[in-house]
């Protein structure tokens, strides 16, 4: 079983959150955005729109395109942010491995929530660029 | 011993029903009309679930309009009735608009009370009341609910247990603080200043309720009211005197920050400690009264040691689209707790199944679906090729289970002309090419509009419709959008 100090010791722990003090944790662990979801559970599904952004509080997924999978997500790894930015669908699905809990910033609210916590949003521009040089790392 | 006199005796059911509130009810009586035979078990002594208590200074919020655009005998009156639990036969329908005196749009907790018991009686919904479940056991091929009358033995349990169950949130010191609960009346707190721990509806609702009588109201919580999402929710109700109170400057006080503690004060008073959060820094309140209005949880009993999956602090089930645990097959929850199925909360927005507007049509499904997985036949309604899109067209206008739950049940046709209600994310996910489903979706900004999904071998095709003026979506561009699905 969780609760909200739970919550607020896990997120304390992941990089994304790494910044913030005790009263901004309380203030983003609202036990009403968490979702769980059933291994083989579908959490995104490609070609959907109006998806938010989601943090992995734990289990496994992973990220699929036409039965592929291109990537595994793990606790305190985060997904949906890129069709939530570019208000497009998504690209690929996101399916639950294991029982998974993710904490949910519904996609209308993103905004407001990196500008509330603007060390958050650098952590994430980082780890968008990691991403970026792997991708062209690989290509080169 | 068992007791083995009365209605539904211990014994073995291939399903059996917990709760007498208004899930328990829909559920009892869907099952019924499917021909699955069942127990019901209630450790109250009357329908009506949590109705009889709650809320303590008002009414419901949601509406039941006596007079709408249809006859209370159809079903597109449903949706505008969200109170009444719903009957395939006419004559049942409507039970809680037939008790408004029309004081109010939304019903007292007696109105929505006589409501549930006249609906309980008209369709002879007969359950066992003065019977509390007691413990929980597995076992091959089901289950076995221990009660104070004796052992239940059923392949499939629903619990209807509400969200009932009064929940504090670990704060060092609250346990001295009396709980939403325990409030006593108004006037008790005449002059006082009181400090309300929580900024949720039952902690406005307390505040609405007071504002009247005490001095100065302190609603405190780490995170801020969400006015935006506020607007177009019927609940807004509750916050609109406080939160202007607030904005005034009248004395009361909406603060966000993350509560370290609350002591007793030497004249019986209680001190909060806390920090804030939207505007940072250290805040120190002292008052006369304390409520801790933190919320209510799920009364799970034994479930969670035999492994239930649970979300929102432990407070509720995590549930699959169709509201099986995920984590325990059999086991199937009714009512207020369906909200542990999310959905796709497509911009943000959530299900209606935490209200009995939305989990009314919840509990038609389930029982659909355990009449399915005990493979009992059901007849879906057929349509004609030239019969689809007029259909579909009436059901835009005024379905009212798409209408209820947007963006969580759509209306489904498959293949071979047969048509039902569903979770959009069951249908997303194992619906077979060729099928189209509908819903009514709502953006962030709170506009309606229409929205189709066709699978189409792998692929799901999302199209959204356009809005329309007076939510009048069965005119020629919505029939021409329609037409070109097939």
């Amino acid at each position: 079983m969780t609760n909200g100090e739970d919550l607020v010791e896990t997120l304390r722990r992941f990089n994304l959150f790494a910044d913030l003090d005790r009263a901004q944790l309380e203030a983003i662990a609202d036990p009403d955005s968490e979702r769980s979801f059933g291994a083989g559970e579908r959490i995104l599904r490609r070609g959907m729109s109006g998806s938010g952004f989601y943090v992995i509080l734990d289990g496994e997924a992973s990220v699929t395109l036409g039965g592929e999978e291109l990537n595994r997500l793990r606790q305190g790894d985060f997904f949906g942010e890129i069709s939530t930015l570019l208000d497009e669908p998504l690209t690929a699905d996101v399916t639950a491995e294991t029982p998974v809990r993710v904490l949910e910033i519904p996609g209308p609210r993103l905004e407001v929530f990196l500008l509330s916590y603007p060390k958050v949003m650098l952590r994430m521009l980082v780890t968008e660029a990691r991403r970026l040089q792997e991708v062209l790392a690989w290509r080169s | 011993m068992a007791v083995l006199e009365g209605a539904h005796p211990p014994g073995e059911y291939p399903v059996v029903v917990v709760g007498s509130g208004p899930g328990g009810l829909q559920t009892a009586y869907a099952l019924s009309r499917l021909g699955v035979e069942h127990a019901i078990v209630s450790q109250d002594d009357a329908p009506g679930g949590m109705f009889r208590k709650w809320p303590i200074y008002q009414r419901l919020l949601s509406w039941t309009k006596p007079d709408a655009p249809y006859e209370r005998t159809a079903r597109e009156y449903e949706w505008y009735d969200h109170n009444s639990l719903i009957a395939d036969e006419p004559e049942l329908r409507a039970t809680v608009a037939a008790e408004m005196d029309r004081t109010y749009m939304t019903p007292s907790c007696s109105e929505m009370e006589r409501g549930l018991a006249a609906f309980a009686e008209r369709v002879g919904v007969q359950a066992r009341y003065g019977c509390r479940w007691e413990s929980t056991r597995k076992e091959e091929g089901g289950y076995v609910l221990v009660t104070s009358d004796g052992e239940y033995r059923c392949r499939a349990v629903v619990f209807a247990l509400g969200v009932t169950d009064p929940w504090k949130s670990p704060i060092p010191g609250i346990e001295e603080v009396p709980h939403y609960a325990e409030t006593p009346a108004a006037r008790e707190f005449e002059g006082k200043s009181v400090l309300v721990i929580g900024k949720r509806n039952s902690g406005f609702e307390i505040a609405d309720g007071l504002e009247p009588w005490a001095r100065q109201i302190f609603l405190v919580s780490p995170r801020p009211v969400q006015t935006a999402v506020l607007a177009n929710a019927s609940v807004r109700v509750r916050y609109f005197e406080p939160l202007e109170d607030a904005a005034w400057g009248g004395g009361t006080f909406a603060l966000d920050a993350a509560v370290e503690r609350i002591e007793r004060t030497e004249i019986g008073g209680y001190r909060l400690r806390a920090t804030g959060t939207t505007r940072p820094g250290p805040i120190t309140i002292e008052a006369d009264a304390a409520i801790a209005a933190t919320g209510f949880r799920t009364p799970l009993q034994d479930l969670r040691e035999l492994g239930l999956g649970t979300v929102a602090d432990g407070r509720i089930p995590a549930l699959t689209p169709y509201w099986e645990s995920t984590t325990l097959a059999g086991v199937y929850f009714a009512g207020n707790t369906t909200q542990g199925a999310a959905g796709l909360r497509k911009n943000g927005i959530g299900s209606a199944s935490g209200t009995v507007s939305g989990f009314r049509y919840n509990a038609r499904l389930l029982a659909q679906e355990i009449a399915k997985r005990l493979g009992h036949k059901q007849e879906w309604q057929q349509l004609g090729r030239d019969d689809i899109v007029p259909f579909l067209l009436s059901e835009l206008r005024g379905g009212p289970e798409i209408w209820t739950q947007k963006g969580y049940l759509a209306r489904a046709v498959y293949p071979d002309g047969s048509t039902g209600i569903v979770p959009l994310a069951h249908f997303l996910d194992h619906c077979e090419h060729g099928s189209i489903a509908i819903t009514i979706e709502m953006s962030a900004e709170g506009e309606i509009y229409p929205v189709s999904y066709v699978r189409a071998r792998e692929e799901i095709d999302e199209r959204h419709l356009a809005p329309h003026a007076l939510n009048d979506f069965g005119g020629t561009e919505y029939r021409a959008a329609l037409e070109s699905l097939l």
